[in-house]
């Protein structure tokens, strides 16, 4: 569908919702097409293409709302479909607080561009993704005796969506994505460790495609030996790649449907200290070619650059269109776009070498955190640090505490913040955790 | 279900994503049972045989060993409670069919939303391009397999109401506030899901089925003192509408106001390794992830399961029998025919305590020439099928748990979980611990909670000593991911002691 044919369904469906009983209505149509090309051993293991569609639709029935989607988009079938959904919207509650977004919040148009999609995607040959998934794979195979599978995979996909609503929004976006992984298994007496290495860009010519393979088997050749060592409180590193499992539980308590339903160890914090001074956290959706950047939200609310903690103080909540009436506040945004923090001086290494003892953390296994408490406790893996040094790889071990201790105890940021993630996370440094192992 | 769709609409008694296809099957569905002949479902994606046997034929056209086509029709609806109020409902439709191509090991892969001749010769003819020879398919006939009967059911979902639902999602939200003083707030899920399918192959195997799921959770939030603790129940099954009932509606109100009230007094242990008693039934989540995943033969065939040389080799004490099994009524991993055609069955993955068998789909199977298991499963059309478990979950031992627990002078007994997460190639396994008991000199005294357990998975099967005769399957929302897909499964366990994991905690 072209984003002309995409409207005019869009807003066809608006009509049927508003005819059959909906006061108010949003619509959005996706469309979305990928590819992937896996190979093992220097054969092709899966090669696999889609297409697909979607329409969604928000129904907002006398104070009553529901919403609803589907594949199916001839106009027959979806003109009884809104009919049925907006009947059935008749059967619920009323709940006052919902309404579409008000239209002075609106993206209007005008916004910078963003460079979100590579106008080539649809020139790239198959042979050439196949090319370079083999070639991702030879960089590793056959490196080392003790590797028993390699594996690489190529994958590219396209969306584009366009969103309209009944109180006068009217928007769409369009995004590229590329991607090149590789995984290793190597042989350990009876464990066979295996680590990834995968590398993506918003635009064919950006994508690294050298190094994955090498990447990853000097991964996964770093497990061998892996061991518990002793439970102990530690200082604990934890690796740009993954601090997005520990950053999740903290953004999340700061979710509007947190708050309001207390799923949440920040309510009322807004403006009070909850952080180490270390922590300067910027929700910043205008990067150009970040891959969480947007001109509108889900709810087509204009972005903003908002701070989200500054040297600790919580500065924003994300709070959506629903719970902003619920809680009585402002809306800022449901969601984060690209979430960046002020970084410190020292690259990975440099913390590293900075601890007398500790562990580096550069896997999760597992684990949880309870969102109306904060407590947490996680498997881990990576290495012990004595010396400033690297000493030994361990697994097996959990980290247990609770969140609001954990983002107290925030030492030092690293100097390495990924850029290919929305959520751009340097390597943390965090005093005193606790370590379970042998 | 003699109302027609007509009387639905007229009433406004509509099940909103129900009706979206009308197909000819549902439209004359007068009978509980859902019909045995393979014409309904041929109509209900309108192809015909004819059809069918052109599309494979396209997809054999450059010299593939094998082609199937899975059809699937979904629809889900989910009404939701917050704030007192039943007052959001979603729903989904999802249609299209999945062409899978083998050329040995090899998959070619693709599907379409839209079932024409046209769409459909299209997507076959890409997933065709995984083989590149000379075709010398001869056209695999057609032979129809009836697939097996284990969730009958008495109403089906697309025929429910929204009002006639609403009832009880309301009351069980009333029923946990009039349980409990320090409830402050009550989230409620109904989610039901109807799910038609048809399969054909170029073997000329013609198969479909009809699945049914529901699932019923609530989560219960209590205040104390200004300390705030949540915890959340479900029971989840291939049932109809018949599975909502009053008793039900108390069963989970009762046991989510436990849960939760259990956190208040909970510790954390201390850090370290310990016995760990896992209780009857969700401990299964032990075998899940420590065990089940390792045998999955994809992982083993390519050599990066930490299972992948023990086959027929003792792997725990002799009274150890694990078993995958999708045969079980109702419940919510039984399938009534795997995702490629072959029965389902009731797999014996350890016996007496040898690794008996893994987890296989149709590469595994003829990988290690043995005969199909029947767990060869999708998220949907859009998902090639893998090894997947169903309900996962060890026979009964001869022991009480009260002599489990008394064999323990300081562990953790464990019943009540969240997630786990396994490496396949190390064995680290997890599962995440919302609340147990601490047990001291073989008494269980203080509740711990949040914790996360952490072991290797053959060490902790060979470590499980003791089995009591208390087995339970858990019929809650259990959703196994594996390479990017989704499907239900359950697991169960009698109580156990497992001699050595390592538990998270405070040092």
């Amino acid at each position: 569908m072209t984003k002309e044919e995409k409207y005019t369904l869009a807003k066809w469906a608006m009509e049927q919702a508003l005819k059959s009983g909906a006061q108010q209505v949003g619509v959005s149509i996706s469309n979305d097409k990928s590819s992937s090309v896996d190979v093992r051993g220097q054969k092709i293991e899966k090669l696999e293409q889609a297409v697909q569609s979607n329409l969604s639709i928000s129904l907002y029935v006398d104070n009553k709302f529901s919403a609803h989607s589907t594949n199916r988009l001839n106009k027959k079938e979806l003109g009884h479909f809104i009919a049925e959904a907006v009947e059935a919207t008749k059967y619920l509650s009323e709940d006052k607080f919902r309404t579409l977004p008000d239209p002075s919040l609106y993206y209007k148009g005008g916004g910078v561009e963003l460079e979100m999609l590579d106008s080539g995607y649809e020139n790239i040959e198959p042979q050439t993704k196949i090319n370079l998934a083999f070639n991702a794979e030879s960089e590793a195979l056959g490196k080392d005796k003790r590797i028993v599978s390699v594996t690489s995979s190529y994958y590219d996909g396209m969306d584009s969506i366009v969103m309209v609503t009944s109180n006068g929004f009217k928007g769409d976006t369009a995004s590229s994505y590329y991607s090149l992984y590789v995984s290793v298994s190597v042989k350990d007496e009876d464990a066979r460790p295996s680590a990834g290495w995968n590398e993506s860009a918003i635009f064919f010519n950006k994508l690294k495609t050298t190094g994955i393979g090498l990447t990853a088997l000097k991964k996964a050749l770093g497990k061998l030996g892996q061991e518990k060592v002793p439970s102990a409180k530690m200082p604990m590193i934890v690796e740009n790649r993954s601090v997005g499992k520990i950053l999740g539980p903290l953004i999340s308590a700061l979710n509007g449907s947190s708050v309001h339903q207390k799923n949440s160890f920040l309510i009322n914090k807004l403006g009070k200290k909850v952080a180490s001074g270390k922590l300067t956290l910027v929700d910043d959706p205008f990067i150009v070619s970040g891959r969480g950047s947007r001109l509108f939200d889900r709810e087509g609310l204009a972005s903003k650059k908002r701070a989200v903690f500054e040297e600790g103080i919580l500065k924003n909540y994300f709070i959506d269109t629903y719970y902003g009436k619920k809680l009585e506040m402002e809306p800022t945004s449901g969601s984060t776009s690209n979430l960046v923090f002020k970084p410190g001086e020292e690259s990975l290494d440099g913390l590293v070498a900075s601890l007398g003892k500790g562990i580096l953390v550069t896997g999760f296994n597992g684990g949880n955190c309870n969102g109306s408490t904060g407590d947490f406790s996680y498997g881990i893996e990576g290495f012990l640090i004595e010396k400033g040094k690297l000493t030994r790889a361990v697994s097996g071990m959990n980290i247990t505490g609770n969140m609001k201790q954990l983002w107290m105890d925030l030492a030092e940021v690293g100097s390495d913040a990924r850029d290919d993630s929305a959520w751009r996370t340097p390597s943390l440094l965090f005093n005193n955790v606790d370590f379970s192992g042998s | 279900m003699d109302i027609s769709r007509r009387n639905f609409l007229q009433t406004g008694g509509v099940a909103v994503a129900g009706s979206i296809i009308l197909p000819p099957f549902m439209q004359s569905c007068h009978k509980i049972q859902i019909s045995s002949n393979v014409k309904v479902y041929l109509d209900h994606f309108e192809v015909s045989a004819d059809i069918l046997q052109k599309v494979v034929a396209a997809a054999m056209s450059k010299g593939g060993d094998y082609a199937d086509l899975y059809f699937e029709h979904k629809t889900t609806n989910n009404l939701g409670l917050e704030d007192g109020e039943v007052n959001r409902a979603f729903s989904n439709v999802d249609f299209g069919v999945g062409i899978r191509v083998l050329k040995g090991d090899q998959t070619g892969f693709a599907y379409s939303e839209t079932i024409t001749p046209e769409a459909m010769l299209n997507a076959a003819k890409m997933a065709a391009n995984i083989a590149n020879t000379n075709s010398s398919f001869k056209g695999g006939g057609l032979a129809e397999k009836i697939p097996s009967d284990y969730y009958r059911i008495a109403q089906k979902w697309e025929d429910v109401s929204v009002k006639d639902k609403v009832p009880f999602v309301q009351k069980i939200n009333d029923r946990v506030f009039s349980l409990d003083k320090k409830v402050i707030r009550v989230n409620a899920y109904l989610n039901d899901e109807s799910a038609y399918s048809l399969f054909y192959n170029s073997e000329g195997r013609l198969t479909y089925d009809y699945r049914p799921m529901v699932s019923f959770s609530v989560v219960c939030v209590m205040e104390k003192d200004g300390q705030i603790e949540n915890s959340y129940s479900a029971r989840s099954f291939r049932k109809g509408f018949e599975f909502l009932t009053a008793g039900l509606v108390e069963e989970l109100a009762q046991d989510v106001v436990n849960k939760t009230n259990i956190l208040f007094e909970a510790i954390k242990p201390k850090a370290g390794e310990m016995p760990v008693v896992m209780g009857a039934g969700g401990s299964g989540i032990l075998l899940h992830e420590a065990i089940g995943h390792t045998f999955e033969a994809d992982f083993n065939r390519k050599g990066t399961s930490i299972f992948s040389d023990k086959m027929g080799k003792k792997v725990a004490e002799s009274f150890v029998n694990i078993i995958d099994d999708g045969t079980l009524e109702h419940n919510r991993g039984s399938i009534n025919i795997d995702d490629e055609g072959n029965d389902t069955q009731k797999t014996y993955l350890v016996k007496d305590g040898v690794l008996n068998s893994y987890i296989h789909d149709r590469i595994s199977s003829n990988f290690y020439k043995v005969a199909p298991t029947g767990n060869g499963r999708r998220e949907s059309f859009r998902h090639i099928p893998i090894p997947r478990m169903r309900a996962t979950y060890m026979e009964n031992g001869s022991a009480t748990k009260e002599d489990i627990i008394k064999d323990v002078g300081y562990g953790v007994y464990v019943d009540n979980f969240s997630n786990g997460e396994v490496k396949i190639g190390a064995g680290d396994f997890t599962f995440f611990v919302k609340s147990g008991y601490l047990i001291e000199k073989g008494k269980l005294t203080q509740p711990i909670k949040d914790i996360n357990i952490i072991g290797n998975g053959p060490q902790a099967l060979a470590d499980i000593t003791m089995a009591a005769s208390d087995f339970a399957i858990d019929n809650g929302t259990w959703m196994c991911g594996k390479d990017g897909q989704s499907v239900p499964v359950t697991c169960g366990l009698p109580s156990v002691l497992v001699k050595k994991l390592t538990v998270g905690g405070i040092s």
